[in-house]
């Protein structure tokens, strides 16, 4: 991969005043993220920056086209930056990955058709040095993502939300530190994503690991998130990362409550800045 | 309900869905007898000669008179078609797996295979049985030529069809290339592969026979000659369903393994 361009910048430049880096699992420090070059080339990422603290669950919202699938690649190691620094638990994206330090969930379950549930559960464990024996944690977690008993189905034989929460599971075998999400519910229903929003905020509350999640939904930016990063187009930076004061656990009830309503509000007022 | 009376529901059950079966076979085999009828009457009531074209009950008679011929010169064109096609997608498979790992030999060799192709298989023949004389050789590498080019096609596109975001997901994973080729695109590949395999199986008997015609004095290929020339109708045509029963046979091959191997079906989008 053609190599992390880093520039050297000075500390302290995080938007929450944020400075100690052992206290970051992701942090991206004026990063520019250009695609093709000369007259083609289209400035997706412009000048962002923003601290994810270790442990929190932030949400990741904006207009289509914005630049949220890039912010999550880039950190991913999928994307190169073009300009500016991404540390990834002390490490450079490309080492993070290879220390099984984060997980991605797609849109899409991208399970492979021809295994089962729990062998696609399995795939992590036997590729890229996983070279972890099955101790029993697959099974575990396809309970955990509600679908014990259904170890042995073929992807073609589940449900798109079944799907789904395999390829949760699957996230979850290699014990990430960092969870990113692109839109994994953006493709089902609302009951169904309702109820896996639930089951993730379970599921992170358990495992306290770190999640980024992208979402087009506000209602579930707001319900997911203990912040929300605001992201504005052309070119892609940072609009807002603001903090939804809101108590754990949280209820799908509690999305009719007058507190909720105003983040909400607020929310749909910024996006319809950008 | 008790155990017994369980057990006595299996066997109606078993026999009503042997009925079935045969409800759903009886269309077929109606319209093939019907056929059979028709040819058998039609040759009656014009008196077409025997060496024009013969009745059904004539290819019968030749299938039992000539029998033996029949079987001797069977098995040396099921032993090309079979080698033919074997060498012919082993080449193939393996070009197309040299490909898809290598863009250079892809630009290089890929336009050749395309030329190769584009030569009618008529034409080679003769050549390759100057070069390799009348033996089994020239009809094997016809063959395998004939097999070649739709599987390397195939595969090609086969290995190439795993989704971006499969491939993302093998690099979120830090997979070796290796990896990928065995865990996702071998197994993407086998329904390209198939397909493939599918056309070769019968191709591979069209190969033979062509180069059988050309120069043999054995094989199914040669016995249509000979029968042609000398006005033996009956052993013509008893000729051809043999031959055509052997691409049957491996197409029907080609298709079990293929039901065996390939147990999963893509699931669409959501
Ligand atoms: N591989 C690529 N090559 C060229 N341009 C790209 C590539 N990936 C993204 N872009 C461009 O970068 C910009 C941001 O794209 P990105 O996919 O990150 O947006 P997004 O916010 O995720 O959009 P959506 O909400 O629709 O998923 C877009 O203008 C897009 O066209
Ligand atoms: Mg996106």
């Amino acid at each position: 991969m053609i190599g992390q361009a880093a520039a050297v910048i000075p500390s302290g430049v995080s938007p929450d005043g944020m400075t100690s880096p052992d206290q970051a699992a992701v942090s991206v420090r004026n990063l520019d993220v250009r695609f093709g070059d000369g007259e083609n080339a289209v400035t997706a990422l412009s000048d962002v920056s923003v601290e994810i603290k270790a442990g929190s669950f932030v949400t990741m919202i904006g207009p289509s086209g914005c630049g949220k699938s890039t912010l999550l690649r880039a950190i991913a190691d999928l994307v190169p930056a073009s300009e500016g620094e991404i540390v990834v638990l002390g490490h450079t994206p490309a080492d993070a990955r290879r220390d099984r330090n984060f997980s991605f969930v797609f849109q899409e379950a991208t399970l492979l058709p021809w295994r089962s549930a729990i062998d696609n559960v399995r795939l992590p464990l036997e590729v890229g040095g996983g070279g972890t024996v099955d101790d029993g944690e697959p099974a575990r977690l396809l309970e955990v993502v509600g679908l014990a008993g259904r170890e042995n189905a073929l992807p073609s034989e589940l449900s798109g939300g079944m799907r789904q929460r395999v390829a949760i599971a699957r996230a979850l075998v290699t014990k990430p530190k960092i969870l990113l999400m692109d839109e994994p519910f953006g493709a089902l229903d609302e009951i169904t994503r309702d109820k896996l929003n639930e089951e993730l905020l379970r599921i992170w509350q358990e495992t306290g690991t770190t999640i980024v999640f992208v979402t087009h939904s506000i209602p579930e930016a707001a319900f997911l998130g203990q912040q929300v990063l605001v992201l504005a187009s052309h070119p892609g930076r940072v609009k807002e990362f603001m903090a939804v004061d809101l108590p754990y656990p949280r209820r799908l009830t509690d999305r009719d409550t007058l507190a909720f309503v105003e983040i909400s509000a607020h929310l749909r007022r910024l996006l319809e800045e950008c | 309900m008790s155990v017994v009376s369980q057990d006595s529901n299996v066997r109606p059950a078993g026999l009503f869905e042997f009925a079935e079966r045969v409800r759903y076979r009886l269309p077929v085999v109606a319209a093939v007898v019907g056929l059979l009828a028709a040819w058998q009457f039609i040759v009656w009531f014009f008196s077409i000669p025997t060496y024009m074209a013969p009745s059904p009950i004539d290819v019968v008679g030749a299938f039992r008179s000539n029998g033996w011929m029949l079987f001797s010169n069977f098995w040396p064109t099921l032993y090309e078609a079979l080698l033919g096609f074997i060498f012919g997608n082993a080449v193939a498979i393996l070009l197309a797996v040299w490909f898809v790992h290598s863009r250079l030999a892809e630009r290089a060799f890929y336009p050749i295979a395309v030329f190769i192709n584009t030569i009618p298989i008529i034409a080679v023949a003769p050549i390759l049985v100057l070069i390799f004389g009348n033996g089994l050789a020239p009809k094997i590498i016809i063959a395998a030529l004939i097999c070649f080019f739709p599987t390397l096609v195939n595969m090609v596109r086969g290995l190439k069809a795993v989704s971006p975001a499969t491939l993302d997901l093998m690099r979120i994973l830090s997979a070796s290339n290796g990896e990928v080729f065995w865990k996702v695109r071998l197994q993407s590949s086998l329904p390209f592969l198939f397909a493939a395999l599918k056309i070769a199986s019968t191709t591979c008997v069209i190969g033979a026979i062509v180069a059988e015609w050309i120069g043999s004095n054995f094989g199914l290929g040669a016995l249509i000659i000979e029968a042609t020339y000398n006005f033996r109708a009956p052993l013509l045509y008893a000729t051809v369903f043999t031959a055509a029963l052997l691409a049957v046979t491996l197409f029907s091959l080609v298709s079990f393994a293929e039901a065996r191997l390939i147990h999963w079906k893509t699931p669409d989008a959501h």
